[in-house]
C-alpha cells in the first residue's frame, strides 16, 4: 500500500496541517510519499522532506502550480496515481478544490473530511454539521480523500526523506489567476492556533469588533475567529469564519464573544478543548457546549477580562 | 447565455437531525425539507443575470434550467427554484443514497444535452457536508471551475469570479462553459412573492430516470455505522471575570 500525502505550503514552509495528514496516511498502513507542488518552492519540498514517516517527497514546479489552482493539480496528480493507492489532501480551500476533480478522473467517490481513520479502507466522518457520525468503508481500488486536519496529532520534524523533482503540468488551462486578497496579521493562523476568540453579531459593527477582541486576542495570542452573522454583516473578513462552511478549529481555549451557538457554528468549534462564552442571555445555546459560561454584557466583561488576565500575569 | 443549476432536498437547515438508535443511519421521517440554501443562491444568482440585477446585464442568461436529483418529492424544490424565476425544471427521480459522483455523472449527462453555457451549483449540501459534486461535475466535462464565489461578473466568453478562500479572496477567470459553485456571501436569496409560487406550479418539470440517462448510481462507499457525536460534558457558569480567569489557570489553558 502507498500513500500520497498533498502537501499544503507557501513555497517557502511547510503548514503544520501537512503534518497533521501524514498522521492520518500513516494509520492507514503502508508508505506514505508526500507531493509538494509549487513555484519556486524548493524550501517547501527540503521542510516536507523532515517529517517523520515520509518516505519520499515529490517535488513538482512550475508557473502552472503557482496559485495551485484545480485544473493543473488534477492534471499533474491523475497519472501520478498509477504509484498510488490513496491520495489524501487537507480539507483546506486548496485541498477541497481539488481532490473532488481528481477522484472525478479516477472514477472514484472521494470519502470528504475525514476525522478518523480505522485502517486501510475505513474512515469516520462527520455529515450534518457533526450531528451524526458516520464509518464508511471505502473498498474502490483508488481512493481519494480529504482530511480534517485538526482532528490528527502532527507528525514530528526529525526525518530526512529524499527529494525527487516530477514535472509540472505544461497548460494552458482555462482558468487564470487574476489577483488575491489576502488577509495580513500577525496572530496564528485561525485554524493551527493553539487560543482563539471568536465575536458574533452582538459586537454590532467592524470598528468594535475589532477595539473589543484583537486587545483580549493579542494578550492570549491567539487568533480572531467570527460567526457567519458577524462576517456577513461586514464586522470581520470571510476568512474568519469558524463553523460548519467555514473553518473548523479545535483549539485549546475557544472563547466565544457574543455568539449565540446555532449548530452551524458549533460544527466547527464544538472539539475545542476548553470553550468559554460570554453571552447576555443565560438560556443562548452556546452554554450548552461552554466548559465555562459567564452571562454578562461583553462591553463590560471584556475590560474586566483584560484586567483579571494582567492581574494574573498573562 | 443559458444557466443550468442543480438544486437539492435536503433537511431544513434550522432542524437538527437525529441518529437511528440502531445506528443503521440518520432518522429524516416527519422533518422539514428544503432547498439547501447554497442551492437557493445558486438559483438567485442565475434569475438575477436574466433580470438584471447583481451587476449583471439585463438578459445576461436568456434562460434558466433547475435540475434536481432525488425522490419525486424534490419536485417541491424544485417547485421553489422556479418560484424564485428559474423557467423549467428537469427531475431525476433517484431512491435512496445518490454519491456526488453519481449525481455529477447524471448532470453531466443533462448537459450533454442541454448544452448551457453556465452551470452554478452550490458550494456544499448542508446534510451530507461533502463539497465534491461541483468539483467533479467540473473534471468530468473537462470544464474550469471558479469554486466558492462570492462575486461573479460575466464578460465575453468569460467569467471573473471571487472566491472565498482560506487567507482571504482570491479572483480568477475562467472560460466559458464553466462551473461555478457558490458561498454563503453571493447574494441573499429573495422570499418568492405568492403569484411567482402561483406561476411556479404551472412551469413544466421534466422527469427523467438514471436508466434514460444511461448512468450506474449504485453507491461506491458503504455507510458501516451512524452515530451521535460525543456529548460534551456539561459545564459551569461563572459569577465573574475573576473567577472565570482563576478557573481557566486550574485548566492549565493561560
Ligand atoms: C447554510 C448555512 C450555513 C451556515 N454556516 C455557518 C457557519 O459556518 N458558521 C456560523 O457561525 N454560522 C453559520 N450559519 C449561521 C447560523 O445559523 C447563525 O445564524 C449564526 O451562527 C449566528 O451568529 P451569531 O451567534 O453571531 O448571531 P446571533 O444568533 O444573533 O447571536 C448573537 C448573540 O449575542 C448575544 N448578545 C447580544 N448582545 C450582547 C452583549 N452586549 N453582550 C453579550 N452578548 C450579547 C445574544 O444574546 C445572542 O446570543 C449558517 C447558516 C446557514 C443557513
Ligand atoms: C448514510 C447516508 C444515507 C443517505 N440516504 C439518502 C437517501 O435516502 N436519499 C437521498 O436523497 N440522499 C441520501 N443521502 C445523501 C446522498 O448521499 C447525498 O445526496 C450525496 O452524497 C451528495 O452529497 P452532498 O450532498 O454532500 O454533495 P455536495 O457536493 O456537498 O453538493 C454540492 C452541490 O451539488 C449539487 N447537488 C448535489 N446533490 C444534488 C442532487 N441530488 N440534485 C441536484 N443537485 C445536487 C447542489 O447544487 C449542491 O449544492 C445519504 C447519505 C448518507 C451519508
Amino acid at each position: 500500500m502507498a500513500v500520497l500525502v498533498i502537501a499544503e505550503h507557501d513555497n517557502t514552509s511547510v503548514k503544520d496541517s501537512t503534518n497533521k495528514v501524514v498522521t492520518a496516511a500513516k494509520a492507514m498502513g503502508g508508505d506514505v510519499d508526500v507531493l509538494v507542488a509549487g513555484a519556486n518552492a524548493s524550501a517547501a519540498a527540503a521542510a516536507a522532506a523532515k517529517i517523520d514517516g515520509v518516505r519520499k517527497v515529490l517535488h513538482a514546479d512550475g508557473a502552472t502550480l503557482a496559485k495551485q489552482m484545480a485544473e493543473p493539480l488534477e492534471a499533474l496528480i491523475v497519472p501520478l496515481m498509477a504509484n498510488y493507492d490513496a491520495v489524501l489532501f487537507p480539507a483546506t480551500t486548496t485541498g477541497k478544490n481539488a481532490a473532488p476533480r481528481v477522484a472525478a478522473k479516477l472514477d472514484v467517490m472521494q470519502v470528504s473530511g475525514v476525522i478518523g481513520v480505522e485502517g486501510a479502507d475505513t474512515f469516520v466522518r462527520p455529515i450534518y454539521a457533526g450531528n451524526a457520525i458516520i464509518t464508511v468503508q471505502d473498498t474502490q481500488a483508488k481512493k481519494v480523500i480529504t482530511v480534517q486536519a485538526t482532528a490528527f496529532k502532527a507528525a514530528g520534524n526529525g526525518g530526512s526523506a529524499a527529494v525527487e523533482t516530477t514535472a509540472a503540468p505544461s497548460g494552458p488551462f482555462k482558468a487564470a489567476f487574476v489577483s488575491e486578497e489576502m488577509a495580513k496579521s500577525d496572530r496564528p493562523e485561525l485554524t493551527a492556533a493553539k487560543r482563539v476568540v471568536s465575536g458574533g453579531r452582538a459586537l454590532g459593527s467592524s470598528e468594535e469588533f475589532h477595539k473589543v477582541l484583537d486587545p483580549l486576542a493579542d494578550k492570549l495570542g491567539a487568533a480572531v475567529g467570527a460567526s457567519r452573522a458577524a462576517v456577513d454583516a461586514g464586522y470581520a473578513p470571510n476568512d474568519y469564519q469558524v463553523g460548519q462552511t467555514g473553518k473548523v478549529v479545535a483549539p485549546e481555549l475557544y472563547v466565544a464573544v457574543g455568539i449565540s451557538g446555532a449548530i452551524q457554528h458549533l460544527a466547527g468549534m464544538k472539539d475545542s478543548k476548553v470553550i468559554v462564552a460570554i453571552n447576555k442571555d443565560e438560556d443562548a445555546p452556546i452554554f450548552q457546549v461552554a466548559d465555562y459560561g459567564l452571562v454578562a454584557d461583553y462591553k463590560t466583561a471584556i475590560p474586566e477580562l483584560m484586567d483579571e488576565l494582567g492581574k494574573a500575569g498573562v | 447565455m443559458k444557466v443550468l443549476v442543480p438544486v437539492k432536498r435536503v433537511l431544513d437547515y434550522n432542524l437538527k437531525v437525529r441518529v437511528k438508535p440502531d445506528g443503521s443511519g440518520v432518522d429524516l421521517s416527519n422533518l422539514k425539507m428544503s432547498i439547501n440554501p447554497f442551492c437557493e443562491i445558486a438559483i438567485e444568482e442565475a434569475v438575477r443575470m436574466k433580470e438584471g440585477g447583481g451587476g449583471h446585464a439585463k438578459d445576461a442568461a436568456t434562460e434558466v434550467i433547475a435540475v434536481s436529483i432525488g425522490p419525486e418529492q424534490a419536485q417541491e424544490t424544485l417547485r421553489n427554484a422556479l418560484a424564485i424565476g428559474a423557467d423549467r425544471g428537469i427531475l431525476v427521480k433517484a431512491e435512496g443514497e445518490v454519491e456526488p459522483l453519481a449525481v455529477a455523472k447524471l448532470l453531466k449527462a443533462v448537459i450533454d444535452a442541454e448544452k448551457p453555457d453556465l452551470v452554478i451549483l452550490g458550494k456544499q449540501a448542508i446534510d451530507d457536508d461533502n463539497n465534491a459534486t461541483a468539483q467533479m461535475l467540473a473534471a468530468l466535462l473537462d470544464w474550469p471551475q471558479a469554486t466558492f464565489a462570492s462575486k461573479i461578473v460575466l464578460g465575453a466568453g468569460k467569467a471573473s469570479v471571487t472566491r472565498e478562500v482560506d487567507g482571504g479572496l482570491q479572483t480568477i477567470d475562467v472560460e466559458l462553459p464553466a462551473i461555478i459553485s457558490t458561498d454563503l456571501r453571493l447574494n441573499e436569496p429573495r422570499y418568492a412573492s405568492l403569484p411567482n409560487i402561483m406561476k411556479a406550479k404551472k412551469k413544466p418539470i421534466d422527469v427523467k430516470t438514471p436508466a434514460d440517462l444511461g448512468v450506474d448510481v449504485a453507491p461506491r462507499l458503504k455507510t458501516i455505522k451512524t452515530a451521535e457525536p460525543g456529548k460534551r460534558q456539561a459545564g459551569i457558569k461563572v459569577k465573574s471575570a475573576a473567577e472565570l480567569v482563576g478557573k481557566l489557570k486550574e485548566a492549565g489553558v493561560i
